[in-house]
């Protein structure tokens, strides 16, 4: 709201150089840099969506991002699906139903690890939901973790070998996605319809509500609204929304490995989220594309690479921390006159306490 | 008479430059030292990598067909994604010929994958897993310096040889560590010893070994095998060191264990430990010219059996380049397998058709601090296994779809 309402001139100017940026870039920047700069963006922005507008510190959020990875990755490159159920009567056991299919056409195999992140999502996030604050971090955490050992064992993950050699295959049956002009262009309307989706979710009465919760979760309470249903809708789309990054990393990379279900990776996403400004829309792409690129372009000097994040994240946690674009936002208000409303201290306080005055 | 030798001298020449014009692609050989420089492996392949590499283009001369030899490296934090993103890039927009080293199994097979489509050389010299001349081989491909097999093979036949015909394994609880237990059983009983229980340990972060070692302590058995690696080796090591296991008889058999991981244990705690090596530096006149030469550049650090096993490689490969005259990526690993392999890593290696480099192995014991002379005197060498002992026979029941 406070991105609307500040620079409702700009914005659609902004978004409009954004998009013909996005466009063009391929032709100058190396594509594959590119899609990776997006999944991440969309996966921060999903990330966002829930520790930005709702006030939920999650660190588990690795668990939806890797395990739709590897849900797309093996339905790409085998299809047949292995389902358990349980058979409490005579002699209680686990069994395996077994779905017999040919591989999945790449935007049916990244609906179906969509699909399986948002059912993890309403797991998880149904357990983790009931505590606030630190408790609700560790809950996630540590469901993240059950997970991270559950495909360190499972055989469709193929263990520390990951999944490799993912086909791409053919969208609609059709468009050759080997093509990684035509692979980035997907990414690109994949993302970009996921940042409608996110747009759509904070600039509804929905998100109106998610933000009085953020703000003053008994208040909203006491005005009628069922928080707790509101924070697992939240939940949902948000680890809905990290499947589909995930799908898409998946193919982009045809490779689906444990090193997307690691801890590292949702310490990764809260990185980039700080470092781009929680709680903006663009903040968590600025964030993303700055954290790709150190990946990527200081590789060549070798242990510099995690030396050089360790000291931006400290300059930006001491010098900036409303995140770059959440600092370029409050210069322009304090430019133009001083305070319409007030986000910035809410915005900070919760990079302290992810969630406050609870309970 | 003389103007006609001239002028085919000349077209002689300009032939032979046209050649070699066409046959050297972007007009350099760029390599490209791919590993982990910041991670677990950085001490075992790193920057000492990129070091080797580097002396083995200088020592054929900096160039190969009259085009300069580039080696240029990266880090790739050991994630699979930027790995493959590195490579793709260094393939299309730098025409890098060769990918050398590339640790960490997940990340040598998505490079095998993309060298394979995009048809440049992968020399592998870090990765363990067997699967690279198994159903992941690639006509680009070559693994270098030692995989899961021949460690098991080698450790496992060898010390029931000279005795230890009981073991008990302690096993990291994932598809790896079951991979090097079965591989080291088969080696065991094949060669007459038993095994005698095997105990597994959750996998990632177990720290406290003490229960699975009074296990391997009461069983009685001759041999402990640790089927687990990096920080778990080390943990398990310097825990049985706690436990007196070695001091009270028994041998410890690491399966996945480097010279930089002794360096670091130290040889108080890793005495008397049995490991399987590629290669050793202090172990003939040859061996050491290479190693002296070598920790001059790199702080005193003697390399490593994957170091030495990068520059061996690239040596090969630019031999291969002279020989075909071309640096098309097939045509130079078909020449590399041709070729045998004679300088101070190997004695009449040879790649395979499915890619692996055989060369002869060693079967070492950690030296107690007495016996030591001094720094990086780790080893003493117990034998040496043959490299069609040691590694894995080629046959299509593997995968491999070279193999007929």
């Amino acid at each position: 709201m406070s991105a609307k309402s500040n620079g409702s001139a700009a914005t659609p100017v902004l978004y409009t150089v954004l998009l013909a940026v996005a466009i063009a870039a391929p032709f100058f920047v190396y594509p594959q840099f590119l899609m990776r700069g997006l999944c991440l963006a969309l996966f921060a922005s999903a990330f966002n969506l829930l520790l930005g507008y709702v006030g939920l510190l999650s660190f588990g959020h690795a668990a939806f991002f890797g395990f739709a990875a590897y849900v797309t990755g093996h339905l790409a490159k085998f299809g047949t699906v292995f389902l358990p159920y349980f058979t409490p009567f005579s002699t209680p056991r686990l069994h395996w139903l077994e779905i017999p299919m040919p591989p999945w056409t790449p935007e049916l195999a990244i609906l179906g690890g969509a699909f399986a992140a948002t059912l993890l999502g309403l797991i998880i996030g149904g357990i983790a939901i009931r505590r606030q604050g630190i408790y609700f971090a560790m809950v996630t955490l540590a469901l993240a973790q059950m997970l991270y050992f559950f495909c360190v064992q499972a055989p469709f993950t193929h263990g520390e070998d990951g999944i490799q050699a993912i086909p791409r295959g053919y969208l609609f049956g059709a468009i050759d996605m080997n093509n990684s002009l035509s692979m980035y262009y997907f990414v690109l309307a994949a993302f970009i319809l996921c940042f409608l989706i996110i747009q759509r979710t904070i600039h509804s009465p929905f998100g109106q509500t998610l933000k009085a919760i953020r703000e003053n979760e008994p208040r909203a309470i006491s005005l009628g609204y069922n928080a707790d249903r509101y924070k697992l809708l939240a939940f949902v789309i948000s680890a809905g929304l990290a499947g589909v990054a995930g799908s898409l990393f998946a193919l982009v990379f045809q490779i689906a490995t444990l090193n997307n279900v690691h801890w590292h990776t949702s310490g990764e996403v809260v990185l980039m989220t700080l470092l781009g400004g929680m709680g903006t829309v663009l903040g968590p792409m600025v964030g993303a594309f700055l954290v790709a690129g150190i990946q990527q372009y200081l590789a060549a000097f070798g242990a510099w690479v995690s030396i050089f994040q360790g000291i931006i994240f400290v300059a930006c946690v001491l010098l900036f921390r409303r995140g770059i674009v959440g600092e370029i936002q409050a210069f322009r208000r304090g430019g133009n006159k001083a305070e319409e409303e007030a986000p910035a201290p809410a915005v900070t306080s919760h990079s302290a306490a992810p969630s406050p005055a609870g309970e | 008479m003389k103007k006609l030798t001239v002028l085919a001298a000349a077209l002689a020449l300009s032939a032979s430059y046209g050649a070699a014009n066409a046959q050297v692609s972007g007009d350099t050989v760029k390599i490209g030292v791919l590993n982990d420089q910041s991670g677990p492996y950085s001490d075992l392949a790193g920057k000492g990598s990129f070091i080797a590499a580097q002396m083995a283009a200088e020592d054929f001369g900096g160039k190969v067909l009259g085009k300069p030899i580039e080696i240029i490296t990266a880090d790739h934090q050991n994630k699979p994604d930027i790995a493959s993103n590195i490579a793709n890039q260094w393939i299309d927009t730098e025409n890098v010929d060769a990918i050398v080293d590339v640790p960490t199994s997940s990340v040598a097979l998505a490079i095998q994958e993309i060298t394979k489509n995009k048809n440049r050389v992968h020399i592998n010299s870090g990765a363990a897993s067997s699967d690279l001349t198994g159903k992941n081989c690639s006509p680009t491909g070559v693994h270098w310096t030692y995989d899961t097999y021949a460690l098991a093979k080698g450790t496992g036949g060898t010390l029931v040889k000279e005795g230890g015909d009981s073991w008990f394994f302690i096993t990291a609880d994932y598809a790896f560590g079951h991979a090097l237990e079965r591989d080291t059983t088969a080696a065991v009983t094949a060669a007459g010893g038993k095994v005698v229980g095997a105990v597994r340990h959750p996998f990632p972060g177990t720290t406290d070994f003490s229960s699975f070692l009074l296990q391997a302590q009461s069983s009685g058995a001759k041999v402990v095998g640790i089927a687990n690696a990096g920080t778990d080796t080390i943990n398990t090591i310097k825990q049985a060191g706690e436990f007196g296991l070695v001091a009270g008889g028994q041998k410890l058999a690491g399966l996945l264990v480097f010279l930089s991981d002794v360096h670091s244990l130290g040889l108080k705690t890793a005495q008397g430990l049995v490991v399987t090596d590629g290669w050793y530096w202090d172990r003939d006149d040859e061996t050491r010219a290479f190693a002296k030469k070598f920790a001059a550049r790199n702080g005193g650090k003697m390399p490593t059996m994957v170091q030495a096993g990068v520059y061996s490689g690239i040596s090969h490969y630019l031999k291969a380049i002279d020989a075909a005259k071309t640096d098309e990526a097939k045509a130079a690993v078909a020449k590399m397998k041709e070729l045998p392999i004679n300088d101070f890593f190997a004695k009449n290696g040879k790649v395979r058709e499915d890619g692996r480099m055989v060369h002869d192995m060693l079967l070492v014991q950690v030296k107690k601090p007495e016996e030591s002379k001094g720094p990086w005197d780790y080893y003493k060498i117990l034998s040496v296994i043959p490299g069609d002992e040691a590694y894995r026979p080629m046959k299509a029941e593997f995968g491999c779809s070279l193999v007929k």
